[in-house]
């Protein structure tokens, strides 16, 4: 066999087997299939469904699973709770996204500034509570917040005022704020701080000869050429704050502030496990993936716009 | 003040930036960075402290005085149900260490797929693929229960697995990068060399794409660990349990038990140790340039 091979001059193309890339994808299409289009398409096949009793619901065969139309959605979104849980979690991530992106960006601009020191130090230690699982840190936080344990309140107290309940059905939001701020800050701000190191120092060099001041070449130079980051860090933090769910349900054991059904994922863990109303929970899980869906669907546009430039030829 | 050593040589050979730009220690970015860090540190410095009482201090001295029962209450921890703790924290290093593991392979194997070959129905595949960014996991983790029931596999250790490896944000990232850093002329000697497509994609591609995989399985480890709602429906045996849902069953008993609460708080201590000092050795394999999309292999 003669293998036409120039290796100084032009490598001769030998054809692939067009079966390679498929061969290559094949795990993934599988598992993706598997764990994610099947799944979703049994909820969806699930939320159309209902169970119907005939007689007296004992005995094999009595009880039947049937189509059952849109009832299901409408028991979804007819039910008051799922629209005030709803509420609940915009109004947390109302609070949290602006503090959460606010303070990582303010820290990556601090860490980018040559004349602040310690900051390796700040570094590592804003992104140590990154390594901390969210059940975890909400159970630190959860005890932090207890009369009996908070150093706050414990000041208070010592200077003769009285405590504050820092898990009231108002204060909890700020409880729960708390900890995902803690959990999340580090890790976007590495992402932004890394995509400041990125930016070529001419760029704002000049801007200092000219007089600009330290916050001018901020604001007017450095925030707008990370935006592309800030716009990546809100959406991953937007849609990690529309599933919240095992924070409240951690704090659950240490409060009465927090129902069941605080948030929408929390009620459609109780209806299914609890109530064993698979049908309704499927119903209500198709509503949060739609919903969310549409919400991250700005993501799918910024990542195709982007990052696939290298490799098209 | 004069300029530190620290600072770059490009304001040293410019003198007359000084001018405007006064060199020195910026107090108020500094303060603002401590604080930041304080505050990070707080709740850490607290369990560290807080296990080192016995279950009677906990809730009596003051939150930041010390007490001398962490070897008894490590003991206690230990012993507490045969052990279950270990139990909980090996298999927490199972499901992290293995599922990234697999996951960042798989990743590889398609991001190389997507990024170095041309074939019908790859813009179509990487959309679906993409789309499974956007569905959060955590909304998956029921309709996965329900399935996994329906194949009988809850309530193993393959029901937290397997859903675990599928990490379509890995593969996106593992993608990038293996555009960015692999050449398409290298791929091309070693066809013109004889090698067959897997001896290339073993021997060529994964030994370049190792960073960004590093990356990847960082990701997926983290995670996993953090994932709570998948192990929680999944498991009803507290054998097979991770750290995190073991150690929320044991705060819900808490309620009736308080002595229960300086195992908590124990057992969140020695849990996070492990996982702290895998950052702080692997963060310089961390490239979190691939997330904010400024990857320059």
């Amino acid at each position: 066999m003669t293998t036409a091979v120039d290796r100084v001059g032009r490598p001769v193309r030998r054809t692939t087997s067009r079966a390679v890339p498929y061969a290559f994808l094949a795990p993934a299409i599988v598992l993706f299939t598997v764990f994610l289009l099947l799944p979703i398409g049994y909820a969806a096949y699930l939320s159309f469904r209902r169970v119907q009793v005939k007689g007296l619901g004992l005995g094999p065969g009595s009880r039947i699973e049937v189509f059952a139309g849109l009832a299901n959605y409408r028991a979804a979104l007819g039910d008051g709770e799922l629209w005030r849980g709803a509420l609940r979690v915009l109004g947390y991530g109302a609070i949290l996204l602006p503090t959460m992106l606010g303070l990582a960006l303010l820290f990556a601009l601090l860490l980018d500034l040559h004349r602040s020191r310690l900051r390796r130090f700040s570094r590592i230690s804003i992104f140590l509570p990154y390594a901390v699982p969210s059940v975890i840190a909400s159970l630190l936080w959860g005890f932090l917040y207890l009369p009996a344990v908070s150093p706050g309140q414990y000041l208070l107290r010592a200077a003769g005022f009285s405590e504050i309940d820092l898990m009231t059905s108002r204060t909890i939001y700020v409880a729960l704020v708390n900890i995902a701020v803690w959990g999340g800050v580090g890790f976007n701000m590495l992402v932004i701080y890394t995509a400041l190191r990125a930016i070529p120092h001419e760029l704002y060099e000049s801007a200092r000869l000219d007089g600009c001041s330290e916050f001018q070449v901020a604001w007017r130079i450095k925030i707008p050429l990370v935006m592309p980051a800030l716009i990546l860090t809100t959406v991953f933090s937007a849609i990690a704050t529309l599933q919240v769910f095992s924070e409240p349900t951690t704090l659950r054991p240490l409060t009465n502030s927090l129902s069941t059904t605080w948030t929408p994922l929390m009620k459609v863990y109780r209806d299914a496990f609890v109530r064993n109303d698979l049908y309704s929970a499927a119903a209500t899980t198709m509503v949060l993936a739609v919903f969310t869906l549409i919400v991250s669907l700005g993501f799918l546009r910024l990542v195709q716009s982007r990052a696939f430039g290298q490799e098209n030829q | 003040m004069t300029t530190t050593a620290a600072a770059p040589p490009i304001e040293e050979t410019r003198p007359e930036i000084t001018r405007s730009r006064p060199q020195g220690i910026a107090v108020l970015p500094t303060l603002v960075l401590l604080l930041g860090a304080l505050y990070c540190l707080f709740p850490v410095a607290w369990v560290v402290i807080a296990s080192t009482k016995s279950p009677g201090e906990l809730f009596r001295t003051f939150t930041f005085a010390p007490g001398v029962s962490i070897f008894d209450n490590v003991v206690d921890l230990s012993t507490y149900q045969g052990g279950i703790y270990w139990r909980w924290t090996v298999n927490t290093a199972l499901y992290a260490g293995v599922g990234g593991l697999a996951s960042a392979f798989l990743s590889g194997i398609t991001g190389y797929a997507f990024a170095k070959f041309r074939f019908p129905g790859r813009a179509f595949l990487f959309n679906v693929l993409l789309a499974g960014v956007l569905v959060p996991s955590i909304i998956l983790a029921i309709p996965q229960y329900l399935l996994l029931a329906k194949m009988g596999l809850t309530n193993t250790y393959w029901a937290v697995l397997l859903p675990s490896i599928v990490s379509p944000y890995g593969m996106y990232l593992a993608r990038i990068y293996a555009a960015a850093a692999i050449p398409d002329s290298l791929i091309e000697a070693a066809r013109t060399d004889g090698a067959s497509e897997w001896r290339i994609f073993t021997a060529v591609a994964l030994p370049v794409m190792r960073p960004g995989l590093v990356t990847v399985f960082l990701f997926q480890f983290v995670a996993i660990w953090n994932n709570f709602l998948l192990p929680f429906i999944m498991l009803s045996d507290d054998r097979k349990f991770p750290v995190t849902v073991g150690l929320y069953t044991l705060l819900n008993r808490g309620n009736t038990v308080p002595a229960l609460y300086t195992l908590v708080i124990t057992g969140s201590l020695l849990s996070i140790i492990p996982l702290v000092a895998l950052f702080l050795t692997l963060q310089r394999y961390w490239r979190i340039d691939l997330v904010s999309g400024a990857v320059r292999a």
